[in-house]
């Protein structure tokens, strides 16, 4: 406990910051602003789990022993799993930016408490 | 290190989030991308730092491109009072669940002892990725071989989500 | 855009085009892959289509020509999936050339140029459906 990770508590502060903007926002294009924070949060803790000290990147080299190397890389599948993540972000940002620009065409706003509609 | 660009990181999100103005906001938000980036180098993943530099660059392109020539102020009027109080309160509730399982994490920068159910296969690929790939670049490995299925997965999302845009977007007859 | 940013573009656009394509062709042996450059490449014609305007672009690259290239891409992954699966090639390899040389990684290479295809269509799909079709409602 003495040695309590500094990294990850400031990166679950990035994740609260975008969850605060998440729910106490109003406007459509800063609430995909917020979750787009959220999902960085969210990577960098990955990655941040994953990492050695004094390591080296994933990448052999030629004429490096398996076994040297195995004891020295930082973890892989930490970091192949962000590359998905990320693309798979992108794609899911472009489908919501669509959504905002429909709705602002039908309601001349991007304000999420006019859209009649939408209330539940 | 790390620790001083995540302050950096921490203001440029509360800048992104509290300006007036939405192309401000943007910009801000880039900040944090490219931050995050600066923050993969030095973690040793060469790999998915270009993928997050271009994915950044893209994705301010297509925002801007998006929020052009729309009202670009901040909208006035204040949120309702119930919904702040519960904004604060998701966000502590949130700190402490956190507060209770970052104390059960091990020490920054030990990996193979991070968690022991999760580290078991990533030494795996790297004692025998180049002997049963035969490829030296071990995330390529994992990516494309030992995790295959995720990436089939990933890139039929891909599709699905570019065809819900388009069909969203579509003129009307 | 002025002058200056046409020159620039028609400067640089080649290199880009080079290193797009030099990274997937060696993600299997540094840092790179078939996302990467997939990104790059998008990012060529994003380039072209700001700097000469989306008519002279969309000339050089026909929308559905970007359309047949992300089908064709998602094609191209499931058929060298199902391919891997059923010969069992996913250890082994079609070529099991030499550790560390270009022609080497069985079927790892050609799935990589399979995901660039899909994803720079896919990338640039996004960007042209994003910025055409608002601009001709607006007018």
């Amino acid at each position: 406990m003495n040695n309590m990770p500094l990294a990850y508590g400031l990166a679950m502060i990035l994740f609260a910051v975008g969850l605060y903007g998440v729910v106490c926002k109003k406007n459509a294009v800063k609430i995909i602003i917020s979750l787009l924070i959220m999902e960085n949060a969210v990577n960098l803790f990955i990655l941040l789990i994953g990492y050695r000290k004094d390591g080296i990147a994933p990448v052999m080299v030629k004429g490096q022993e398996a076994s040297e190397f195995a004891s020295m890389a930082v973890d892989p599948l930490a970091q192949a799993i962000v590359i998905t993540s990320i693309v798979i972000g992108l794609s899911i940002v472009a489908l919501m930016i669509a959504i905002a620009i429909r709705l602002y065409d039908r309601y001349k706003t991007f304000d999420t408490s006019k859209m009649k509609d939408l209330k539940g | 290190m790390i620790e001083l660009i995540l302050f950096f990181k921490i203001i440029a999100a509360i800048i992104a989030i509290e300006s007036k103005n939405l192309l401000s906001a943007i910009v801000s938000l880039g900040a944090v991308g490219f931050a995050l980036a600066i923050i993969m180098v030095f973690l040793n993943a060469p790999d998915v730092a270009i993928v997050q530099v271009l994915v950044e660059v893209v994705l301010l392109v297509i925002l801007v491109r998006a929020t052009l020539h729309r009202d670009l102020t901040d909208l006035k009027g204040k949120r309702e009072f119930f919904v702040k109080v519960f904004g604060i309160v998701a966000v502590g509730a949130f700190f402490l669940g956190i507060a209770w399982g970052l104390i059960s994490l091990p020490v920054f920068g030990s990996f193979p002892e991070t968690a022991v159910s999760v580290a078991v296969p990533s030494e795996w690929y790297l004692a025998h990725g180049l002997r049963q790939t035969g490829i030296s670049n071990i995330v390529t490995a994992v990516l494309l071989d030992y995790r295959a299925y995720d990436t089939l997965g990933e890139v039929t999302v891909l599709f699905s989500a570019i065809l819900g845009a388009v069909v969203i977007l579509r003129k009307k007859r | 855009m002025s002058e200056i940013v046409k020159t620039i573009t028609s400067l640089v656009m080649d290199a880009i085009a080079v290193f797009g394509i030099y990274i997937v062709f060696y993600g299997h042996l540094s840092p790179g892959g078939g996302f990467a450059g997939g990104l790059i490449i998008s990012f060529l014609f994003i380039l072209l289509f700001l700097a000469y305007g989306q008519k002279k672009a969309i000339k050089r690259l026909p929308y559905h020509f970007i359309r047949r290239i992300n089908f064709v891409g998602l094609l191209g992954v499931f058929v060298l999936f199902i391919l891997a699966v059923y010969s069992g090639v996913f250890e082994l390899s079609l070529w099991k050339g030499q550790d560390f040389s270009l022609l080497s990684g069985g079927i790892i290479p050609p799935l990589n140029l399979a995901v660039w295809l899909k994803v720079g269509a896919g990338i640039f799909m996004v960007f042209v459906t994003l910025s055409v079709f608002r601009s001709t409602q607006d007018e």
